[in-house]
Order: structure tokens, then C-alpha cells, then sequence
């Protein structure tokens, strides 16, 4: 075996043996993606609940907005009860040609979201039944906005974070790791490259990156999540190969300053937590005030987020892949060559 | 010394200094091929140092150093493939067995997979191949680490206090290893803070104190230049301390509680004197040793 892949599979051994890391880098971020996506996925199904008495037309047109959902009472009272008891924000009562529509005085929003559709329907077969050509047309087209459901949002952010930390930590520790235990002498003993060392351990973060991509995704996609990929999912790949090199020079900067696996862990952190937070990962940064966008656009992770955005969950194609590599990639080449300028061999 | 080949490691007058600490204040010593070279002396005396300079992991303030021909500093790939270097204990990829870390370091020197079968055995580890590296004992761990600096074949093998921190026995087993070592032809040149061990193994020593060479000879040479007493060590009451004086040759008697020690430049005599009175029971004889080089050279007790 060659000297790379020897060590390449070395360091995947390494790694698969060792619990620890096999939790930080599938189990912790997964176990965001799951209490994230079930604490705000309960979205799914957002009609109103109201109470209905009777049938006819006007029933049955109300069902068809495919806004309300009508909860059958076999009486008025039993249905004004609901109302009431505040079960229901509203109940609509059809006897013949009358409808009774009672609603909830607490709830503002659900009683007009309620009004305005029970009257909408009922004008639109008063029209029709009067046989009446309307003067005003109405054209309602869905778009797809740039609003997602939280998994949508929480997969890309997730991932993104995920292959920050490892990389970040793989790449610190492993250096603090060997130079305290003095591997990295008997490699400087060795006739190896040190470019063959490096790019082995970088091909082995690179393959977790991918690995994380798939069983984050596959989870995601669960119907208990319910996430929908749309576009090109293949665009992923460049980024998070990019990502992963960004942030194993990082990691590379942190790991030549700290004397400690302790030490190297705490700063990984510091540096990674903030980013997070700032970078969208666990809640969209849209919302946020604009300077804290514009401190968010410095960090790497918050480009590699919007392009796993984009080509994920926004169905867009390699053109949104420009930026985010760009950055990435000037990222990988500016750090790298300070990290590899204060490396040290030795303490 | 060989004469014709060249000498395996020339060192000439070299020092390294940090801040205010002179590490290695000019040292020199060569060492032949095949040879089995001592770099002795307590903590803090500078062999390390020494050890890494010749290595080519340090650059030496001033002075030269000579490897297997080759200028060693900086980084020589070309002489990389003919050193092996233990380290520490630790040394060793996460998580991987005892036979793993011996084919991944040999794949550095694109040595193949089956010479880690060898090592292992060289070093008695054969039983221990699937075993990770963590769950190996200490002397184990030792001998893995001497195995890895082997792994290459190399012609000259440097090792930094291999049985430091080791049991009696793990020490033992470990001496086998090097003399195996030796016994391949290898030059071997390693510190110890271990001085009787040193005397059992080296061919050569050289006693470091405070970054300078003391002395440095064979150890029975470096014993017998002293000039110390033997001490013949009797039972108590075995002999009046007066009759010992009595003896011709015994230049000092004197008696504790459980033994009388009589000292004597001229043991033969006053064995055989002690001899015909009967009084061998329980006699031990103690000679010099390089503890004894170490206190005439420095004035101090050996500390380790």
C-alpha cells in the first residue's frame, strides 16, 4: 500500500473505532435535526378547525377551499357548545338557505380568517345563483416563496454546521493530538511528504462530510420530517467538499496554536458556536437586524448554508453555487497559508 | 573500532543552548558501525538533546554532526530511510493494533505489509498482533515502539530511554530485543539513566553531566581507570574487624549490624587468606561500578 492510502485508512479506522467522535460528528448534529424538526415541524396542518351543522351547497364549497376543516355536530347547540367551551374558533350553521356563522371573540385573526371565507363562499353562490356575469375577476396563482417549512430549512443548516465541526475539530485535534504524542515526529522521520499526509487526512474529513450529507438527508426525508428536495441535490457535493476543506484550515490555525486537545477544543468552539448561531443554522438569519447580516456574510459557514440552501430546498441551479465556492474557497487558501505558515512540527 | 569503514556518527564539538541553559555544551563522540553506543547520565544532563540533534529533529548552535556520511539537518529524505528513531511510549495512531500501527508506519518507508509480521516477532509480540496499542502494557508498549523504529530495516537505531519507567522483568525481556538488535549488525546509540544497564549492554559509554561528555570508554575500562576498592562483604562476627585489619592487603575494615565490609585493592590474596580461616560463609564481593565513575567524576552521588 501506498504511503497516502495507508494512512488515510489508518485515520478512518481511527475513526471508526472511536465512539466518541462517531457521536460528535453523526449522532449530536442529528439529534439537533430531530428535536428542531419536531419541536416546529407541527406546522404540517395549518386549516382552521371549525364546527359545521347541516349540508348543501355552501357546505361543500367551504370544504373545497381546502382553508377550513369542518367538524360535524348534529346540532346547533351542541355546535354553538364548542364555540364556547373554546374548543372551536368558530361554527357555521346551515339550515336551508340560512347560514349562521357564530365565532370565538378571543381569537382576532381565526375568527376573520373564519368570516372572510364563509362569506367569500357564500357571495360567490349568491352570485351564481343569481345568474350574475361579475363585474371584477379575481386570478390566484400559488408562488413558491422564499418562506420554508422549518425541516427545509433545518436540513441545509444542520448539515452545514456539521460538517463545520468536523471539520474544525477533526483537523485541531488530530493536530494536537500527534504533535503531543509525537506522530508527527515519527512521520518527520519518515521519507513522507508532508503533502501526502495532509491530503490523506483531508480525503478522510472530506468522506465524513459526505457521509454526514447522506444520513442527514436520509433522516430529513423521513415522513415524520417530511423534507422535499427540489433542484439538482448533486450541487451539494462541490459544497460540501469546499466546506470541508474551509474548515479544516481553520481547524489547521487552531490546532497550531493549542498545546492541548483541551485547549484545541475549547477555541474550536468558541469559533464554531457564534458562527452558527449567526450563520443560520438552527433559525433563518433573514429576520435578523442588518448589521448582524452583515457580520453573518464575513463567516464561511453562512455561505456554505445559503448554497446548501439554494441547491437543496430553493430548486436552484449551478449558478447559485458561485458565491459560496468562491468564498469557501478563498477561505481554504488565505488560512490555510497562515496555518501553515505558524505550524510547528514540536512544542 | 572498525578502522577502515566510516564511522556510523561523527559528532564534533556541538551546542545547543536555550535562553540561558546550555543544553549541550560541546560534545563529541564518534560511533563505529555495528557498535552498541551508551549516552549516559542523570535527568537534565543533555542527552536528549544530544539524541535529537544527531537525529536531525534539531539544529545544533554550532558544531557538526556526521550521519551514516550525510549532513542530517535539515530534513534529509535521503537519510531518513537508513535511521530508525523510537519515541516515546505514546507514539501511536488512535485506536489501531498492534500490527496496524506496524504496517501503517512501514508504509511511510513503503516497506510491505508482511515485515510487520516479523517485527512483532523480533519483539515478542506475536500473541499481542490484534491487540489495540492502548490495551497493551507498558513494557508491551515499549517494545512496539522499538518494533515501529525497526520497521524500515534500518543500519543505525536511535533510542531515546527505552526501558525508563519499565518493571525488572519488562527490562530484561527488553534487553534480549536489543542485543537481537545488535546481533543483526545494526549500530545502536541510546540513553539511559540507568547505569548498570548500561554496563551490561554498551560496548561504549560516554557519562554526560550539565551538557558535556565526562568520560567515555568501554564501561569495564571506565571501572578499572578508577583505581576503587573491592569490597568483600562478610556476615557479621564471621571476623573481628581487628583480625580483618590483620589481613595482608585489606586497607579498611569495618563492621554494621548485620555485616563487616573489608575493602581491598588486592582481592585475590585476601580471598584466599579468608579462605583458610573458613570464613566464606555468606561473602559477597562488590566491585566497582559506573556509579562509582559518575561519583569520582562529578563529586556527587548518582542520581537517576
Amino acid at each position: 500500500m501506498t504511503a497516502f492510502k495507508s494512512l488515510a485508512s489508518a485515520m478512518t479506522k481511527g475513526f471508526l473505532r472511536d465512539r466518541m467522535s462517531l457521536f460528535f460528528v453523526f449522532l449530536f448534529p442529528l439529534l439537533f435535526l430531530v428535536v428542531f424538526g419536531l419541536l416546529l415541524g407541527d406546522s404540517g396542518d395549518d386549516r382552521t378547525k371549525v364546527g359545521a351543522v347541516g349540508d348543501g351547497p355552501v357546505l361543500t364549497a367551504l370544504e373545497q377551499t381546502g382553508a377550513l376543516e369542518l367538524e360535524r355536530y348534529d346540532s346547533a347547540d351542541a355546535a354553538r357548545q364548542g364555540v364556547d367551551d373554546g374548543d372551536l374558533p368558530a361554527a357555521v350553521v346551515v339550515e336551508g338557505n340560512r347560514v349562521d356563522l357564530v365565532f370565538a371573540a378571543s381569537d382576532q385573526v381565526a375568527a376573520g380568517t373564519v368570516v372572510g371565507i364563509v362569506s367569500g363562499v357564500v357571495d360567490k353562490l349568491n352570485l351564481g345563483a343569481a345568474n350574475v356575469t361579475p363585474t371584477f375577476t379575481l386570478e390566484a396563482e400559488p408562488v413558491e416563496d422564499a418562506s420554508l417549512k422549518p425541516i427545509q430549512y433545518l436540513t441545509p443548516g444542520i448539515l452545514s454546521w456539521a460538517v463545520s465541526f468536523s471539520g474544525v475539530f477533526g483537523a485541531a485535534l488530530t493536530l494536537v493530538s500527534w504533535r503531543k504524542k509525537q506522530v508527527l515526529r515519527r512521520i518527520r522521520l519518515a521519507p513522507v511528504g508532508t503533502t501526502t499526509v495532509l491530503t490523506s487526512r483531508i480525503l478522510v474529513s472530506v468522506g465524513t462530510a459526505l457521509a454526514q450529507g447522506v444520513v442527514f438527508v436520509a433522516v430529513a426525508t423521513l415522513p415524520l420530517f417530511g423534507l422535499r428536495l427540489t433542484g439538482q441535490w448533486y450541487l451539494a457535493l462541490p459544497l460540501l467538499v469546499l466546506g470541508t476543506t474551509a474548515f479544516f484550515a481553520i481547524g489547521m490555525l487552531v490546532g497550531a496554536f493549542c498545546k492541548t486537545e483541551e485547549s484545541a477544543s475549547g477555541a474550536a468552539n468558541l469559533i464554531i458556536m457564534p458562527m452558527a448561531f449567526l450563520s443560520g443554522t438552527f433559525f433563518p438569519v433573514e429576520n435578523a437586524p442588518g448589521w448582524l447580516q452583515a457580520v453573518s456574510k464575513t463567516f464561511p459557514l453562512r455561505h456554505m448554508n445559503d448554497g446548501m440552501l439554494d441547491v437543496l430546498v430553493r430548486g436552484k441551479g449551478v449558478e447559485a453555487l458561485l458565491v459560496p465556492s468562491a468564498v469557501l474557497i478563498g477561505f481554504t487558501l488565505v488560512v490555510g497559508f497562515i496555518a501553515a505558515k505558524v505550524f510547528r512540527w514540536e512544542d | 573500532m572498525t578502522g577502515a569503514r566510516i564511522p556510523a556518527v561523527v559528532v564534533s564539538d556541538i551546542r545547543k543552548s536555550y535562553g540561558d541553559l546550555r543544553a549541550v555544551d560541546g560534545v563529541s563522540f564518534t560511533v563505529a558501525e555495528g557498535e552498541f553506543f551508551g549516552i549516559l547520565g542523570p535527568n537534565g544532563a543533555g542527552k536528549t538533546t544530544t539524541l535529537e540533534i544527531v537525529e536531525g529533529l534539531r539544529r545544533a548552535d554550532a558544531g557538526r554532526v556526521t550521519l551514516l556520511g550525510e549532513d542530517p539537518w535539515p530534513r534529509n529524505t535521503k537519510l531518513l530511510p537508513r535511521i530508525g528513531v523510537q519515541l516515546q511510549a505514546s507514539s501511536f495512531f488512535e485506536k489501531l493494533t498492534a500490527r496496524e500501527q506496524l504496517q501503517t508506519f512501514g508504509s511511510l518507508y513503503g516497506v510491505s505489509s508482511r515485515r510487520a509480521d516479523e517485527m512483532l516477532e523480533l519483539v515478542g509480540l506475536t500473541d499481542k498482533a490484534e491487540v489495540r496499542e492502548n490495551n497493551l502494557s507498558g513494557g508491551q508498549r515499549q517494545r512496539l515502539s522499538i518494533a515501529c523504529a525497526l520497521v524500515h530495516d534500518p543500519d543505525v537505531v536511535f533510542l531515546d530511554e527505552p526501558t525508563a519507567a519499565l518493571d525488572p522483568q519488562a527490562r530484561r525481556n527488553l534487553w534480549d530485543v536489543l542485543r537481537a538488535i545488535q546481533a543483526r549488525g545494526k549500530t545502536i546509540v541510546y540513553t539511559t539513566h540507568y547505569l548498570d544497564e548500561a554496563e551490561i549492554l554498551c560496548d561504549r559509554v560516554a557519562i554526560m553531566d550539565r551538557g558535556r561528555v565526562l568520560a567515555m570508554d568501554a564501561p569495564a575500562t571506565l571501572v578499572r581507570g578508577l583505581d576503587a576498592p573491592t569490597h568483600v562483604v562478610l556476615q557479621k562476627g564471621a571476623l573481628t574487624t581487628e583480625a580483618a585489619r590483620a589481613i595482608s592487603g585489606v586497607e579498611e575494615a569495618h563492621e554494621d549490624e548485620v555485616s563487616l565490609t573489608i575493602s581491598t585493592r588486592r582481592p585475590a590474596p585476601v580471598l584466599s587468606a579468608l579462605a583458610e580461616r573458613g570464613t566464606l560463609d555468606g561473602l559477597q564481593v562488590r566491585t566497582a561500578t559506573l556509579e562509582d565513575v559518575f561519583l569520582d567524576l562529578t563529586g556527587r552521588e548518582y542520581r537517576a
